[in-house]
């Protein structure tokens, strides 16, 4: 008897949720129905963005409750290559002018407008084993060196910033980007490496910054733009207005970026 | 040889073709945006063939590696019988599972500069791994071994037990039963099994540009630059990976040749 009364409880608190589930969803809809789509927004990312704007990212989203973010991190190149072949994008950020030029040649986005600079800085293990001190420094060739590749924003500017310098380094490797550079100072398998001043203070101690006054002569813009076709045109300009207003700069030159 | 006349049950011939289309379609996407006209002029930089012979040479060295190591261990796995068999088997297929740019900070880890083993050996002989042509061989190998020991394994166990009985019962001695029962026996599967293993050699990205890193003429293999020039020029890496993919086809189907022709 009182197994069968239990089943019965069973039963009907199921019922009770079900029908509690279905009336919320009924209670919600009207204006739910038009939130989730529009405020679903995608953001295409420099990879050295990661961490800044995963937390504008969260930012964001507290200021626009039932909105969500979704982030696709990865080399600018890589990026500009998905959004011309019609990934399904609402803003592009992007490490360089020449990777944003990709998509605005392809009338894919809107004006773009710089918000952030970058610098280089030497990184090298906190024991710094072949006593770097200065660009110079690196052109001993005792000195392991890794550099990023030309082709990609980081090792363009490094490029820059040497020829600026005068010296010719030659690396023992050139790295597919920025934090593929930075994890072979973090393991000691070079004795420095050019990396963006973020990245080591992204590195948290793991590798220690060296300024040089040639890095000037190679500052990396970031433009940011909406793009045309987003499937959330709305919220992806507020997202790019968050990123611009003094909020978004605030958590950006906190990680190291320079304001334009 | 034809097993049955009756008709092609569609229940098979339906997913082969579709399993088909999906493996060729995207070779079929590469060659219709390959950019032809400019084709030989690409071919003609001095990098990219440096990059194709740089491959070929990594692939084959980091094969014949395998076929020394992973021969004897699939032997290990298939004829022996120890405590610990089981785990060491799937141990094995472990880089086939893990990421390759974690295999290449793994083997970072164990023979990079500051590594457990690697250490010693920078201190001993002043050479580390790391950034030499050696260290694509080591990727490499370290990638495409478990594709030469599971398929060899399975020659193993599928062979004829009878053969390496009786030459026992005359006289031979475990390795000579090996070498000369054994291994002619299983020659197909070794064959197979390092025909994979080339190929997926050839292939590798992940583990060797973390664990020998990208230099041209030093490490900057075939994948290497075919991701390097889509960061700038897409239409490039469409026609380096043309180039590779014509070169192992041309080679294996060469090799092939030659078997069957031997083996006729």
């Amino acid at each position: 008897m009182l197994k069968r009364l239990s089943l019965i409880a069973a039963v009907a608190s199921v019922f009770a949720l079900g029908a509690c589930g279905s009336s919320s969803t009924d209670g919600a809809a009207p204006t739910s129905a038009a939130a989730p789509a529009e405020s679903a927004l995608t953001v295409f990312a420099a990879a050295s963005l990661t961490e800044t704007f995963t937390e504008l990212g969260k930012q964001f989203e507290a200021a626009h409750p039932g909105s969500k973010v979704t982030f696709n991190f990865g080399s600018s190149a890589t990026l500009a290559q998905q959004i011309t072949q019609a990934a399904p994008a609402d803003v592009f950020a992007a490490a360089s002018p020449a990777t944003m030029k990709t998509v605005s040649d392809a009338e894919l986005a809107g004006t773009p407008t710089v918000f952030v600079r970058n610098k280089l800085q030497i990184a090298v293990p906190p024991d710094n084993p072949a006593k770097v001190e200065s660009l110079k420094d690196l052109t001993d060739p005792q000195v392991k060196v890794a550099l990023c590749a030309e082709q990609v924003p980081c090792g363009a500017a490094a490029v820059k910033a040497l020829d600026a310098a005068g010296l010719k380094v030659t690396p023992v490797t050139l790295e597919q980007d920025v934090k593929a550079t930075l994890t072979k100072v973090e393991l000691g398998e070079v004795d420095a490496a050019l990396v963006y001043q973020t990245d080591v203070i992204a590195s948290a101690g793991k590798v220690t910054g060296i300024a040089f006054p040639e890095a000037d002569q190679a500052i990396n813009d970031y433009p940011i733009a909406t793009l045309k076709g987003a499937p959330a045109p709305t919220p992806a300009q507020q997202f790019v207005d968050l990123v611009l207003s003094q909020q978004g700069k605030d958590v950006l030159t906190k990680a190291g970026f320079e304001a334009p | 040889m034809k097993l049955s006349r009756g008709r092609v049950p569609w229940l098979l011939v339906v997913p082969a073709v579709v399993g088909m289309a999906f493996l060729v379609l995207p070779l079929a996407g590469l060659l219709i945006r390959a950019p032809w006209s400019t084709l030989p002029q690409r071919l003609s930089e001095p990098q990219v063939l440096e990059a194709l012979r740089l491959s070929l040479v990594t692939a084959s060295i980091a094969t014949v590696v395998c076929l020394v190591l992973g021969v004897p261990l699939a032997w290990l796995l298939a004829r022996t019988d120890f405590p610990g068999r089981r785990l060491l088997r799937a141990l094995v297929t472990v880089p086939l599972v893990l990421p390759p740019v974690v295999g290449g900070v793994a083997l970072l880890l164990v023979l990079g500069r500051r590594g457990l083993v690697g250490q010693w050996l920078e201190s001993a002989f002043g050479f580390s791994l790391p950034f030499t042509t050696a260290g694509v061989v080591v990727a490499e190998a370290f990638v495409a071994m478990p594709f030469l020991v599971i398929a060899v394994e399975g020659a193993l166990r599928a062979a004829d037990l009878r053969y390496e009985e009786a030459a026992a019962t005359l006289g031979a001695s475990r390795f000579t039963v090996f070498r000369r029962v054994t291994l002619p026996l299983v020659a197909p599967g070794v064959l197979a099994g390092a025909v994979l293993c080339w190929a997926r050699a050839l292939g590798e990205f992940g583990a060797t540009i973390t664990f020998a890193g990208n230099f041209p003429g030093r490490t900057q293999t075939m994948p290497l630059a075919v991701y390097l020039a889509l960061e700038t020029e897409p239409e490039a890496a469409i026609v380096l990976s043309l180039v590779l993919l014509a070169v192992s086809v041309v080679i294996l189907v060469g090799l092939r040749d030659r078997w069957l022709g031997a083996a006729a």
